[in-house]
């Protein structure tokens, strides 16, 4: 039992030794990267080891060593902070670790020649950065510390991008092959949220204003929202299909077909309104009375209150129901391509039937992207408002 | 709460039976329905989806639900009690934040990237859904252990129980309400992430609907929309009943 007494009282942050462990497995006994000479062929694996040249090469690793320190040094700000950076540069540089070794096993090799990440890549990035996470947590950072730490490792990788240092790695030469392709599957992709977003808001937020009022309204509207919810979406897009086809044989010249962006946005708008309806409403249900009845007692107008003190104090919970619906459109819009709307998903699905897996990484990740970034935005939204909302008196920020 | 707890019971009763007797005659019956579609499509060669049994179908489709949820209900649920002991506290934000934040990632992109590291078939269709639902459950369990009043947990001490007679006979039945709330989203999902599994090499109720999308088959797409459709109401007004029991047993 007492055996080692040193190593506990040593010990100061468990979740960075697992977190380091994972690194060390990874770096001992999983592939960075593999690499094959063309995209049918397997790979063959490439340690992590075999990828570090140079000076600069174990440069990049230095953010490593942080890491399996933090175990077992004492917890102080300085170090939290520190570890942060660490793990965001922990993940940065094997970024470009892996962008400068392909671009090495690119010179003596041909065109078709393929290298991509594996599974040691991940592991080791994912452990850096929920170090990090951890951490921030740790230091007790706010919405807006974190949201920059995020963005300047996501700066640190947008760089490497843009600078073309990770161009011979196989997704990004999936997406040389077809930059005009993806550049307006992603227009695509936003305008097919955006343009759910419209009917949505126009019919969701007076559905939300009227269930406030009227009870009945929310009796009626809630459970029928609740069964849309509840489809899968690959069926409510099949369902729409048909319907729509034979509305649009019976109107020639409408426009209007089973498949495509129409049924997409339509199936969409349906999904998008329940957590509207209900945040609009349950928002505009947490405006304290006390704080109606003082403004009408100030002389305020009905139409006054309600733009100066309902819309305020509800605003929070209407931006959480809209960072929902636009998180869940994200995702809903990369299934629509199975019903011809384009988009990201066109590329990922594409990939999938075609079983050319870089393909499926240039859609997947970039729906993963919009959708954290979207999550993101709105998530600095909701802390202004409800920053605004927490100065008023008598109420403090949830 | 008494006074109103009538109409909706009624509501759900019929919902639930209806959707029932509805997904067992469209799973039976979807066969003799042949002369309605080849009426409906008239220009269809084939207008019912054969190639698999639509019974068969529905079980494998019900099958990776329910093994991917049973597995993230079992990992998420130890989860989500380590962290709420006090030996794993220190685990506790990491695995929030990871629950949180895993959940802005949109199912079928995960299941997509399962590909490229598991490739195709059943398995990664079932590593994705497993890990999808792990979210759900580990952040209503945290949440739900979390929500068990201090002074009940106190009394229990008071009264000589064990940490583990305590786990079982007071949070967890204390906390099943919301634990179950948590079961119900990720299964949810995973009946709709499981139909679109079927452009990953898994059988399930998504198969007509895709082979339909990409032959033009619209009868194929209405078969396989209809029943999974079905499936996700039948499924959903079920946990509806059990969530009503739950409260009504935790409340007693």
């Amino acid at each position: 039992m007492t055996s080692r007494p040193t190593l506990h009282t040593s010990l100061h942050n468990r979740v960075a030794l697992l977190m380091a462990l994972a690194v060390a497995v990874a770096a001992m006994a999983l592939p960075f990267l593999g690499f094959a000479p063309n995209r049918l062929l397997s790979g063959r694996p490439v340690s992590l080891w075999a990828a570090v040249q140079g000076l600069d090469g174990v440069a990049a690793l230095i953010p490593g060593l942080v890491l399996l320190a933090t175990p077992f040094l004492r917890q102080t700000r300085i170090w939290l902070g520190l570890t942060i950076a660490a793990g965001g540069l922990f993940a940065a540089g094997l970024a470009w670790l892996a962008g400068a070794h392909a671009a090495t096993l690119a010179q003596g090799a041909s065109a078709a020649a393929r290298t991509s990440f594996a599974s040691g890549f991940w592991v080791m990035a994912a452990a850096g950065l929920l170090t990090a996470v951890d951490a921030a947590r740790r230091l007790g950072l706010g919405a807006v510390g974190r949201m920059t730490a995020g963005g300047a490792v996501a700066g640190l990788v947008a760089l490497q991008l843009a600078s073309g240092h990770l161009d011979a790695l196989s997704i990004l030469k999936e997406y040389a092959n077809r930059r005009e392709v993806f550049a307006d599957a992603v227009l695509r992709h936003a305008t097919l949220v955006a343009a759910a977003l419209v009917p949505t808001l126009l019919v969701g937020v007076p559905l939300g204003i009227a269930a406030h009022r009227v009870q009945a309204v929310g009796r009626a509207v809630f459970p029928l929202l609740n069964v849309v919810q509840t489809v899968p979406s690959i069926a409510l897009f099949g369902l729409l299909m048909a319907p729509l086809a034979a509305l649009g044989a019976m109107l020639p010249g409408s426009g209007i077909s089973g498949v495509g962006p129409l049924p997409a946005v339509i199936a969409l708008t349906l999904y998008s309104l329940l957590p509207i309806v209900r945040n609009t409403a349950v928002g505009l249900d947490g405006v304290p009375a006390p704080v109606r009845e003082a403004a009408r007692g100030m002389g305020l107008t009905p139409r006054q209150i309600f733009l100066r003190v309902d819309l305020p104090l509800a605003l929070p919970v209407f931006l959480s129901g809209l960072r929902i619906t636009v998180v869940q459109a994200v995702g809903l819009a990369a299934v629509a391509a199975l019903i011809g709307a384009g988009g990201l998903g066109a590329i990922m699905f594409q990939g999938l039937f075609a079983n050319a897996l870089d393909l499926v990484l240039l859609g997947a990740v970039p729906v993963i992207l919009l959708a954290v970034a979207a999550d993101a935005l709105l998530s600095i939204g909701i802390a202004a408002a409800t920053h605004r909302v927490g100065v008023l008196p008598g109420r403090s920020a949830p | 709460m008494t006074g109103t707890g009538m109409a909706p019971r009624e509501f759900l009763t019929d919902r639930l039976m209806l959707g029932l007797v509805a997904l067992v005659a469209l799973v039976l019956g979807m066969p003799s329905l042949k002369p309605l579609f080849a009426t409906l499509f008239p220009r269809l060669d084939r207008p019912l989806y054969e190639a698999e049994s639509f019974v068969r179908l529905t079980l494998d489709h019900m099958a990776l639900v329910g093994l991917s949820s049973l597995a993230a209900i079992l990992l998420g649920g130890s989860a989500g009690i380590a962290v709420t002991r006090p030996w794993g506290r220190e685990f506790r934000g990491l695995l929030e934040t990871v629950a949180t934040m895993g959940q802005t990632f949109p199912p079928v992109a995960v299941l997509a990237l399962a590909v490229p590291v598991m490739g195709f078939g059943p398995e990664p269709a079932l590593i994705a859904l497993t890990l999808y639902a792990l979210l759900p459950v580990v952040e209503n369990m945290v949440a739900g252990l979390d929500g068990v009043p201090a002074p009940v947990l106190d009394a229990a001490h008071g009264l000589g129980m064990g940490s583990a007679e305590i786990l079982f006979r007071v949070e967890l039945p204390l906390a099943a309400p919301v634990i179950l709330a948590g079961v119900r989203t990720a299964v949810i999902i995973n009946v709709g992430t499981a139909a679109i599994a079927s452009t990953v090499g898994a059988k399930t109720l998504g198969l007509p609907i895709i082979v339909g999308l990409n032959g033009s088959n619209q009868a194929y797409v209405i078969q396989g929309a209809l029943i999974v459709a079905a499936l996700a109401v039948v499924i959903d007004a079920g946990f509806d009943r059990l969530a009503g029991w739950l409260t009504r047993w935790s409340q007693r």
